[in-house]
């Protein structure tokens, strides 16, 4: 090759990989992106849109007692501050996790509820699975139902979002397997009698009929750790932050669900 | 407990109504062991009671074979406006209870 | 696809003598101790009870059902009692439910737990201290991953 022509395929094999920089490839299409509901039975369906039947409304409806709580030595509650949270909680939790310039890491929504307790109220943080916080992060991510994840993934929150890509595609565990390797290439197969979904989060808090519960992201991520027998990692963990931030980038446009049933 | 109940506000004498509660209880079966070993004790929401002006209209004798945060929809013949009153108790002798007004027109 | 199956014969009530007798003839038999101490060895006749459950539930932990019986709920003529069980699940009797004439209807929805693919019977207890029943078989699935979260 001539030195004209290898530069000029260096020129051109570095504006290829500019733009799929610039614009990432998401692995599932807009036009493909489907939620878990879709892969649910009729009855986790209608259970879901059954405002009342909805068992995850308990904990939605809880955690709209709480925003009204005072709490902490600064006396104060959610609402002191944040007044109707139907008007100032919408579309919120479409931007989560979102990268805390003040705080310097990445936030989601529980770290940003507790955040603000800590901080704001001079309150305890509360525990991961616990019904407080189950019922406060249901009731912030409620306020954004039928809204679009819309995610930032620039800036501070690139190297964040980097890792949990990473960690999306690593193998983990005894079976030696890797999100992707179900939720990518497998979706719309069967595991057993089970239906594999696209692994959005965008349901989430969700009830799920295996838990009797309401339960966080993380309690699913855990979940699906020790269905490949994997570590499961604490609740609250920086790897489930990367990954989350990922899972959302990747569901991009689709439309939070919470409270979500799933089985 | 954290319980939600949905009564029509307004109805018609005479038209039966239906009545929905949901009630966050794990109706704790008794057959599940924790991360050691040891059995989690039974406790379940045993009877419910729904009274309608006073009147007992529905009583529920609950057994573990009922999902957990358990929810019961039934039907009530609208009669005088007044209270729909609610009670509960599990095998660990909590009790829970819930009020709702009903509105009925001729 | 039909996911619910209706056991009743609500039609029946409609129905010529001849075909009323031998349908009066069919009853539901069960073995379990709970609805013979129910029914005292009375016959539990098929018919007026609608029993609605999903073919196929995902899990076992929640699965919703819908129970009716077609009676006018009068004081003369009305559903006194609703009995629910579930043949193999290690406490058999699910729920009781007991109505008055001010019920209006004798009709409930709940979510109920099935330790394994079974049949469900429903029982109800009328006024007239006759017994109807109805059955319901559901596949219950398991998850395919082990959850330890």
């Amino acid at each position: 090759m001539s030195s004209r022509q290898s530069l000029f395929a260096t020129v051109v094999i570095g504006a290829v990989f500019a733009a799929a920089a610039a614009a990432q490839e998401r692995p599932l299409s807009l036009a493909v992106l489907k939620s878990g509901l879709d892969f649910a039975s009729a009855e986790v369906r209608a259970l879901q849109a059954d405002e009342f039947a909805n068992p995850g409304m308990l904990w939605v409806e809880r955690g709209e007692r709480l925003w009204s709580e005072a709490a902490g030595s600064a006396a104060r509650s959610c609402a002191s501050c944040h007044q109707d949270a139907r008007v100032t909680m919408k579309g919120v939790a479409a931007r989560y996790p979102q990268f805390d310039a003040k705080a310097g890491r990445l936030l989601n929504l529980e770290g940003q509820i507790n955040q603000c307790r800590t901080e704001r109220q001079g309150a305890e943080p509360l525990r991961y699975e616990s019904d407080e916080l189950l019922a406060l992060t249901a009731y912030v991510a409620h306020q954004s139902r039928g809204m679009p994840i819309a995610v930032s993934i620039d800036g501070p929150a690139r190297a964040h979002f980097e890792a949990g890509e990473r960690l999306y595609r690593t193998r983990h565990g005894q079976m030696n397997l890797a999100c992707t390797h179900c939720h990518d290439a497998n979706w719309g197969r069967k595991l057993a009698a089970e239906t594999i979904s696209q692994g959005h989060g965008n349901a989430y808090p969700t009830y799920r009929l295996e838990w009797q519960s309401i339960g966080s992201l993380h309690r699913r991520f855990r979940a699906c750790l020790s269905g490949i027998r994997a570590e499961m990692l604490p609740y609250g963990a920086p790897e489930y932050l990367d990954l989350e931030l990922y899972l959302a980038w990747r569901a991009s446009g689709l439309a939070i669900e919470t409270p979500g049933v799933r089985r | 407990m954290n319980s939600r109940l949905q009564v029509p506000t307004t109805a018609k004498r005479g038209e039966p109504v239906e009545i929905r509660i949901a009630i966050q209880h794990p109706m704790e079966t008794g057959f599940r062991y924790d991360a050691v070993g040891h059995a989690i004790p039974k406790n379940v929401i045993n009877t419910l009671v729904c009274r309608y002006n006073g009147v007992e209209v529905l009583r529920a004798e609950l057994g573990s074979g009922i999902a957990a945060n358990p929810y019961l929809s039934f039907y009530v013949v609208a009669g005088d406006s007044g209270e729909l009153d609610f009670r509960w108790i599990d095998d660990e002798g909590n009790r829970g209870e819930a009020h709702a007004a009903i509105s009925v027109t001729a | 696809m039909k996911r619910r199956r209706f056991i009743a014969q609500a039609a029946g009530m409609l129905a010529l003598p001849i075909a009323t007798a031998a349908r009066a003839q069919a009853t539901l038999e069960s073995r379990l101790p709970a609805v013979r101490e129910l029914t005292a060895g009375a016959p539990i006749r098929v018919g007026r009870v609608t029993l609605d459950l999903p073919l196929l539930s995902d899990n076992g932990n929640s699965v919703s059902l819908h129970l009716a019986v077609a009676s006018p709920m009068t004081e003369s003529d009305y559903v006194r009692s609703l009995h629910l069980y579930a043949e193999r699940n290690p406490r058999p009797n699910i729920a009781n439910f007991f109505f008055s004439p001010q019920s209006g209807r004798a009709e409930i929805a709940s979510r109920i737990r099935l330790a394994g693919s079974q049949r469900v019977l429903a029982v109800a207890r009328m006024s007239d201290g006759s017994f109807w029943g109805a059955t319901a078989d559901v596949v219950v699935t398991v998850s395919a991953c082990m959850d330890e979260s």
